[in-house]
This record gives C-alpha cells, structure tokens and sequence, in this order.
C-alpha cells in the first residue's frame, strides 16, 4: 500500500478529534440524567431527611414531621421475598439454559424469558391481583413480593445464563477427567467460575425491582400502619412516594422527595456492593 | 522402580518395560452423528510405557484417546462401538460407570485448565474431592498436594504460594499443575493430548522430560503432532490417517523402517 499524501493526514487528524469529541458529548449526556436527578433529589429531599424519616411513623395531615419506617422496612421485606424466590428460580432456570442451550424446551424458555423481561410491570401487577390477590379476597406483602419475584426471574435467568457461557468448555471437560459427576460439575467448577458475574446479575435486579411501583399498587397496596406480616397489605418505598407525591399537601410532597432519594441511595449502596462483592478473592490473580 | 528406566536417555531404542497391555483397544469405531472419526482402532497400550499417536490434523487422533476414559461420549452426538479393555474390563461395559473410568484415568489437555477458583494447592487436590463423601482429610490432601506437585517437576517453582491462584502461573507451570492434578489420584494410566501444544520450548522439553520420568510407573498415552516428540520421549507410536490406526510399531522402528508405504510417507514429510 502506498503512503496517503501529507494534506489528508491532517485533515483524518481533525475528523478523528470531532468524533472522538462527539463520542466524548455523547458519554456525558449518557451519565447526565442520573447527575442531575441526583441534584434535584439532594436539593428537594435532603432538607426532609432526618433521623425521624427512618424511624418515625406517617403523620396524619396536618401535624408536621412523620416519616417512612413502616415504607422502608416494607421495601426491605418484599426484596426479601422476591429474592428468596426470584433468585433460586433464575439461578437454576439460567443454568439450565446454559448447560442445556441447544434443546427445544431451552430455546422456548430463553424465548420466554426475554418476552417476560419486556413485559410492562403494570401488567405483572394485574396478572398477580388476579392470582394471589382475588382468590383470598386481601392485598398482601406475599402477593407483592411474588409479582416483583417474576419481574426479577427473567433478569436473572438471562444473566446467569450469559455469565455461565462466558465459563471456557475447557474447564468442563477438565472436571468431567477428573471424574466429576456432570451435577458437581455444574455447581461446584462452572457455577463457581461464572459466580461473580452471577452476584452482580442478582444485585442489578434486586435494585431494579426495589423501585418497582406497579406490580406492587395491586398487590402490596400500600398501608399507613406498621406492618410485619406477608399476610397483611404492606407499605413500600415507590408506593408512598406516589401516594405523598400525589397529594396536595406541601408536607407530604417533601416526604416524597426525601423518600425518592432514600431510594435511589438504595439502589447506588446495592450497585456498589455488587462491584465490590465481585472481586476476585485473589491478590496475586487476575480475573 | 523408575531408577533403571530413567537411566538411559530419552532416545528410540531405550529399554522397553515389559510389555503387558494395561488398555487394549479392539475394533473401535467412534462417530460424531454420522461421521465415523475412528475406524475399526485395535491397539494395545503397554503397562508402563509410553505410546504416542502421531499422525495429520484431523485424522481422529484425539477422539481415539478421549474413548480411552470415555470422554468422547460427553459431546452431543458422539457414540462409540467397540471394546476398550482397562485391566482386562470393558469400560463401555453396561454396568461400568463412566465416572469411575475417568477418576482411574489421567487426562491432560492441549491448552492448561487450571480452576480459576481455587488456590494453587486446591487445584492439585480437585480430584480428590470429585466425589464429595470419600474424600481425604484436609492433611492427607496437603501431603497428597505436595507429593504430586513433586512428581510433577513443579514443588520448588509453587512451595511458597500454594494458597495463591492458578492462575498466577506461567502457562508451562500451569500445565505441569494439570499434570499435577491428573497424578494426585494415583491413576494408572495417563492421557495426554498434545499437552505442548500451547508452549514454548523451554517448558515443552519440562514436560517431556516429566513424561519420560513417569515413565514405567504409569501407562502413558500421548497424542502429538509434533514427530521429534513422539520420538523423544515414546517406547511405541501408533500412526493414524483418516480415522484409520496404520500402525504400531515400536518406536525405533516406526521411525527407521515403517512396515506401511503411507507412514514412510507421513514421516519423511511427504504431507501433512
């Protein structure tokens, strides 16, 4: 090939830094939203957050302060529900999925799979009041629970799946030698390797689903009183943020926005620890 | 034992220990659907040798070694026909397991596998604790781990960070950690398939120095494509061409005066 003509390498050299420059725009604008909404939520919300906000119960209209404990622990017991169901089922349906990947059950299910993850979340909280909710005539943290374990299911499945191909077939067989059974195999070579990537999936959906509102305006339903048990109608986070958000009283608009940055304050500490949680436990190895 | 036969060097006529089959292969036919890859194999596999298979890319080399533990049938489609003996038994037999087959016999692989999991030390012992309720205790496992690292050529380079990764290691290390690995549970007979493949020089020659030290304790299979290696380090090569076992000869004699007109021609370099 032929050297190109000196004039032109100037003129690459300047397209090159337009692009790189617009890729370097687009970078910013990709990370914008989160920045400003963080600003907005610290702006709006801070000044409500108190330790009564954590502690304390609603106030009924009218008295001043009041806060969410009863929204905040009712998050924390449907994540415990939804991913005492949601993460089983994923994990075992995605390693189906990845050691099975060529049959026609995996393909269906794979299929499934993606169509569940684009279904819209008011129409799993419908589905879930129709199933869990009419038959026993009551809103439960049970039925809300579940509705988010099958938002979360298809996301976990998808990326065990992924992160368990990304295991070399190598590794298999070399276990399969040894003269690992295919199960301990699968569980204590392959799922081991591809854990990590496994652990970051299963945090991203628990912090997806813990700002779920739909599935959970059916289901849940929301509850002004302090509340522990799976079998009574439950408070959330997202719920009490929209029934405050959507009121007239100044008061509880606040309380809205202190509430919305609890909650994305959730989310960030789950996104941290995923990345903190995944390292590998090596010193001298890389991963 | 091994003293008299690692005495002489590695060259085509070192003494031969006696020659006893400990696998015998008769009228194999190992397929991938339809496609027969190996075809009517008979060979024996001498206790205490070392036998290599040479022969083109593609010509069924390694499908033959990986029916030797019944590695073959782990890949969809695969099927095999035919006897392959183990100490006189049938492994394909109906009520031999193919578990138990793999944990009496060794196998090292082209590329190095160590598991990214587990420490330098854990890796050597993973066969051990393949089945989980007979597994030793956790200090016969470290003298287990140090006694095959020995036997491996590698304690000296690992003794001082056996709780590191494995991967830390060199790709020639990590190798010699498989080999490591397959020793640690006492397997009698020994599978190599191109374990040099992916190395350089300097760890190739450890490697084969390591195989011609084992060399009468253990009955060694090695598929290679490298001919000088076959001839360094083999008492007997078997020859293989379109799925087709040509030849087995003791090695000297594979070498100087092939009995097939196609061997002659594959050795001289007259293709493949």
């Amino acid at each position: 090939m032929s050297r190109p003509p000196r004039r032109s390498i100037r003129g690459r050299r300047a397209r090159s830094a337009v692009m790189v420059g617009l890729t370097v725009v687009a970078s910013i604008l990709a990370t914008l939203p989160l920045l400003l909404i963080l600003g907005l939520l610290i702006q709006k919300g801070a000044s409500s957050l108190s330790w009564d906000f954590f502690t304390a119960m609603p106030k009924p209209v009218g008295e001043t302060g009041g806060g969410m404990a009863n929204a905040i622990l009712g998050t924390v017991m449907l994540i415990a529900i939804a991913s005492s169901i949601g993460l089983p089922v994923g994990i075992g349906a995605g390693l189906y999925l990845a050691e099975h990947r060529g049959t026609k059950f995996a393909f269906l299910v794979r299929f499934l799979s993606d169509v569940l993850n684009g279904l819209p979340s008011i129409v799993v909280g419908i589905f879930a009041w129709q199933f869990l909710v009419r038959p026993v005539k009551h809103f439960s943290a049970l039925a809300g629970g579940i509705a988010l374990a099958a938002m979360m299911i298809p996301l976990v499945t998808r990326t065990t799946e992924e992160m368990i191909r990304l295991v070399p077939a190598s590794l298999r067989e070399a276990a399969l030698a040894l003269g690992y059974p295919r199960w301990r195999t699968s569980l204590t070579i392959v799922l081991r390797t591809a854990l990590p990537g496994i652990v970051t999936g299963a945090l991203v959906a628990v912090a997806r689903i813990a700002g779920e509102t739909a599935p959970l305006l059916f289901t849940a339903f929301g509850n002004q009183f302090w509340s522990t048990s799976v079998n009574e109608p439950i408070s959330a986070l997202p719920i009490q943020i929209f029934t405050y958000a959507i009121s007239p009283y100044d008061e509880w608009h606040s309380l809205a926005w202190a509430g919305a940055l609890v909650l994305l304050a959730l989310v960030l500490v789950i996104s941290l620890v995923a990345r903190f949680a995944t390292r590998s436990r090596f010193r001298g190895g890389h991963d | 034992m091994t003293e008299h036969a690692v005495a002489e060097l590695p060259v085509a006529n070192a003494p031969i220990p006696a020659a006893e089959p400990r696998v015998a292969v008769h009228s194999l036919d190992a397929y991938f659907g339809a496609q027969r890859v190996v075809r009517g194999a008979t060979v024996d596999f001498n206790e205490g040798q070392v036998t290599a298979i040479i022969g083109p890319s593609g010509c069924g080399k390694s499908t033959l070694l990986r029916c030797l533990n019944r590695m073959h049938e782990t890949v969809p489609t695969a099927r095999v026909e035919g006897e392959v003996l183990l100490d006189g038994r049938d492994i394909y037999a109906r009520e031999v397991n193919a578990i138990q087959v793999r944990r009496r016999i060794g196998m090292v692989f082209q590329r190095p596998t160590p598991f990214p999991t587990m420490s330098i030390r854990d890796n050597v012992v993973a066969g051990l604790r393949a089945d989980g309720r007979k597994a030793p205790s956790r200090a016969e496992q470290d003298e287990i781990a140090v006694w095959a690292l020995q036997r491996a050529a590698l304690w000296d380079e690992v003794k001082d960070r056996l709780r590191d990764s494995a991967l830390a290691l060199s790709g020639g290390q990590q190798q010699r950690l498989c080999i490591a690995r397959a020793l640690a549970t006492k397997p009698r007979v020994l599978l190599l398939d191109e374990p040099t493949a992916s190395l350089d020089p300097l760890s190739t020659q450890k490697v084969e120095e390591l195989v011609y030290e084992l060399r009468g304790e253990v009955t060694i299979v090695m598929v290679t494509h490298n001919m000088q290696q076959a001839a360094r380090v083999s008492d007997r090569t078997a020859f293989m061409l379109h799925g087709e076992l040509v030849e087995v000869a003791p090695t000297s004699r594979l070498f100087t005066t092939p009995g097939d007109e196609r061997t002659e021609a594959y050795i001289t370099g007259r293709f493949g």
